[in-house]
């Protein structure tokens, strides 16, 4: 039998797993490894920083649903990582993270670059190993992949020591896994199915939202028979974006903190909410006391625990989103609800929350994301940062293509946007990739600029300047009586800095200056950079305010106080942050 | 309300770290946690006490069932169960007649002096926990200088096997 190294056990096994490209940075405890990368024909994508082979390895795994692989050596390339596995973790993308670890026999004796990666990762990780025997890793790369994209995904993290590395063993790759503790359920429930049908049967105001786990079980085809089949409108959560054609005549738009006015309000008075593979995120649900208030509320997940957890399920079913659509679908009767939807149609009449000027007087980030909008005819995917430039994204871009809009809901790290948007290129090179990201979020990891020029890639980016750390001036604006601290950037020259890169940059100042620099990006054959140098203070619109409830959605600074006064009354001021 | 759930997890290391984390990271409350050996090697038993409402203890179960080490796990609080914890009581005993009423004191709870010295004795006792609570109140006078309790281990009655697949099996939400 054919005995190999545990670092050619590795790269077999990754074969084995149809792994093609893998982001990482080489260290002390993986040179051994990285000499065996050399030899095999993987692509491998050098990061800057490790968050960012992270965060590439993160948009890789969303927009190809492959499962995404990086990789770093002990001690701070465990740690840099792990921005990026927490990250994975809270929106649910497959993912393997590889990290160096001392030798065995060093371990507990606080060598050089030792620390305890399998214990800071165990609560953001779906699951992960440390491996002492070479004789035990094919096994658990084989169960690391499996757990990674089975059921609801999530990272897994496997630490394997140097010595694993360059010890032999005998190579076979199991053909099955062995986890009697990891069966998910995929098939709702018969019992359960029904009596969904029948409540939405019977329901006057029904209403879906979608969440990531219909993009993430690919349940898009069947997420519009149902709604069409129903005639229920649906609403996305922000990271369910692009689930749901957004120009459908269905669509009514997201709810939460920055959701439009009329979404809030659907929710607030549907008597049937379908809750589809989400969470009940609080910045979706406001104060949960107040969310949904006359609804019997319908939960499919993949994941049990999430029934329940914040929202009571009235009808409550395990399963994949896609299995399940089908299955209600089939169950379900055709319907119409026309007055709802007359409600619907005459709140967003009164209450349009995405109105834009035909052309502003300033630099308004949201008509040039409109703009952008125009530009690429709706057919980019987007990547964006964390803050308001990913705010006004989601809401000015319109996305009708599947799984066209990619950003961190659950942890919000500054900093996703440029190394996903170069992951994202990876998977979809025949994608036009913009990453929108804010002057804040840049400069957490714009050492990742680099790649751009290194790997070939074409992505666009689109830099909000506002020399604020945007979102968080507006709720000191907002809440703290414009008491602005530790928000006020200097920045560097990016135009410059572009250029240091060797990526085209331009700064635009002009409103009349915007269409002809997104031309100008579109036009050119690589990366390319605009800075848009825009409006300081303005805010995102629609807001629910830190604890208040979806029915006290302020549309405009001059609607906070009043609203402000009620919200402090029932809830305190301590529910969430930026 | 108290709630004992017994849980059969892989014998991997790192399980027990796994099951305190997930409890200390999602707020809920131990009140005791035992592990030890099963009547298979590949797998340890883990008798949790939790207190806690209907929906905190669902929640906690399919917490635990999220994690791949953890193979079944039952609710065996309305269950007709054997419950046992082991305490070791070291009382002040200055004297032989002290020793003498302490000794009486534990057979009347079928414990038993597990060691003697001039002015202590240790009391061994098994029971539920409300006995190890009521020989406890009753051996305070005397001076209790040490204590250590093991932790409710649980077992339901007959011949039915208490994590069985089926029961532990929650996941399909509505049960
Ligand atoms: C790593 C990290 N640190 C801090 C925050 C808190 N935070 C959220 S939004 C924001 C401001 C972002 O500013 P910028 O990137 O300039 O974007 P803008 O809001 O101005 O569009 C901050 C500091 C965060 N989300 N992530």
């Amino acid at each position: 039998m054919q005995r190999l190294t545990g670092s050619q056990i590795l790269c077999e096994s990754l074969l084995k797993e149809g792994v093609d490209t893998i982001f990482g940075m080489p260290g002390g405890a993986i040179i051994p490894l990285y000499d065996t990368l050399f030899q095999y024909p993987f692509r491998h994508v050098l990061c800057r920083h490790e968050q960012g082979a992270s965060h590439m390895a993160d948009g890789y795994a969303r927009i190809t649903g492959k499962v995404g692989v990086c990789l770093g050596t002990s001690g701070p390339g465990a740690t840099n990582l792990v921005t990026g596995i927490a990250t994975a973790m809270m929106d649910s993308v497959p993912m393997v993270a590889i990290t160096g670890q001392v030798p065995t026999y060093m371990i507990g004796k606080d060598a050089f670059q030792e620390t305890d990666t399998t214990g800071i990762t165990m609560p953001i990780t779906k699951h992960n190993y440390l491996v002492m025997d070479v004789n035990d890793l094919a096994r658990v790369i084989k169960e690391a992949f499996h757990i990674a994209r089975t059921g609801r995904p999530g990272p897994v993290l496997i630490d394997i020591p140097k010595d694993v590395t360059t010890n032999t063993a005998v190579y076979e790759y199991p053909g099955r896994v062995h986890l009697p503790g990891f069966r998910p359920r995929m098939q709702g429930h018969t019992r359960q199915i029904r009596q969904a049908a029948r409540l939405i049967e019977s329901a006057k105001r029904p209403l879906i939202i979608a969440g990531h786990g219909v993009i993430l079980s690919g349940a898009f085809s069947e997420l519009r028979a149902f709604a069409e089949k129903t005639q229920v409108p649906v609403l996305t959560t922000l990271l369910g974006i692009s689930a749901f054609p957004e120009t459908h005549p269905l669509y009514l738009g997201w709810p939460g903190m920055h959701g439009m006015y009329y979404a809030n309000m659907a929710i607030s008075h549907t008597d049937c909410l379908i809750a589809i593979g989400m969470r009940m995120d609080d910045r979706v649900t406001g104060r949960l006391n107040a969310f949904a208030p006359h609804a019997q509320v319908i939960h499919i997940d993949i994941d049990p625990a999430e029934l329940g957890k914040n929202v009571p399920a009235a009808v409550p079913i395990v399963g994949d989103a896609k299995h399940v659509l089908e299955a209600l679908t089939d169950e379900v009767a055709s319907g119409h609800h026309p007055d709802w939807m007359q409600t619907l149609a005459q709140w967003r009449i009164e209450h349009p929350s995405l109105a834009l000027p035909e052309k502003p007087e300033t630099m308004s980030s949201p008509w040039i994301v409109r703009e952008l909008y125009h530009a690429t005819e709706g057919k980019a995917v987007l990547v964006t940062d964390v803050g308001q430039a990913q705010m006004w994204a989601a809401q000015h871009y319109f996305f009708d293509r599947p799984n066209t809009h990619v950003t961190s809901g659950g942890l919000g790290p500054m900093g996703y946007a440029l190394p996903a948007a170069i992951g994202v290129q990876i998977g979809k090179p025949e994608e036009e990739v913009w990453c929108v990201t804010g002057d804040g979020g840049f400069q957490m990891t714009l050492e990742e600029l680099s790649i751009l020029v290194e790997e070939r890639l074409p992505v666009k980016i689109a830099l909000f300047n506002n020399n604020f750390l945007g979102m968080v001036r507006q709720w000191q604006q907002l809440f703290f009586d414009k008491r602005y601290s530790g928000v006020k950037m200097w920045n560097p020259d990016f135009v410059k800095l572009g250029e240091a890169y060797s990526i085209p940059s331009m700064r635009v100042k002009d409103v009349d200056d915007v269409r002809r620099a997104i031309d100008w990006a579109r036009d050119i054959d690589g990366p390319a950079m605009i800075e848009f140098v825009v409006e300081a203070e303005e805010n995102v619109f629609p807001m629910v305010p830190p604890g208040a409830s979806l029915q006290e959605t302020i549309e405009s600074a001059e609607d906070v106080a009043p609203k402000m006064q009620q919200v402090a009354v029932a809830a305190g001021s301590d529910a969430g942050g930026v | 309300m108290k709630h004992t759930l017994v849980a059969l997890v892989e014998n991997q290391p790192g399980v027990l770290q796994r099951v305190a984390n997930l409890f200390s990271r999602r707020g809920f409350n131990i009140e005791s946690l035992t592990v030890g050996h099963t009547e298979t090697d590949r797998t340890s038993r883990m008798t949790i006490v939790i207190d806690g409402n209907k929906t905190q203890v669902e929640q906690v179960i399919k917490q635990l069932y999220k994690l791949i080490d953890v193979l079944r796990v039952s609710d065996v609080t309305d269950d007709r169960t054997v419950e046992r914890e082991l305490a070791l009581i070291k009382v002040h005993s200055p004297s032989p007649a002290t020793r003498i009423e302490i000794a009486n004191l534990a057979e009347i709870f079928r414990g038993r002096l597990v060691d003697v010295a001039t002015d202590a004795v240790i009391v061994e006792v098994t029971g539920d926990d409300e006995k190890v609570d009521t020989i406890l109140g009753m051996l305070r006078p005397y001076g209790i200088k040490e204590m250590v309790r093991t932790g409710i281990i649980s077992m339901v009655r007959g011949s039915q096997v208490t994590a069985r697949s089926s029961d532990g099996r929650l996941p399909d939400a509505a049960g």
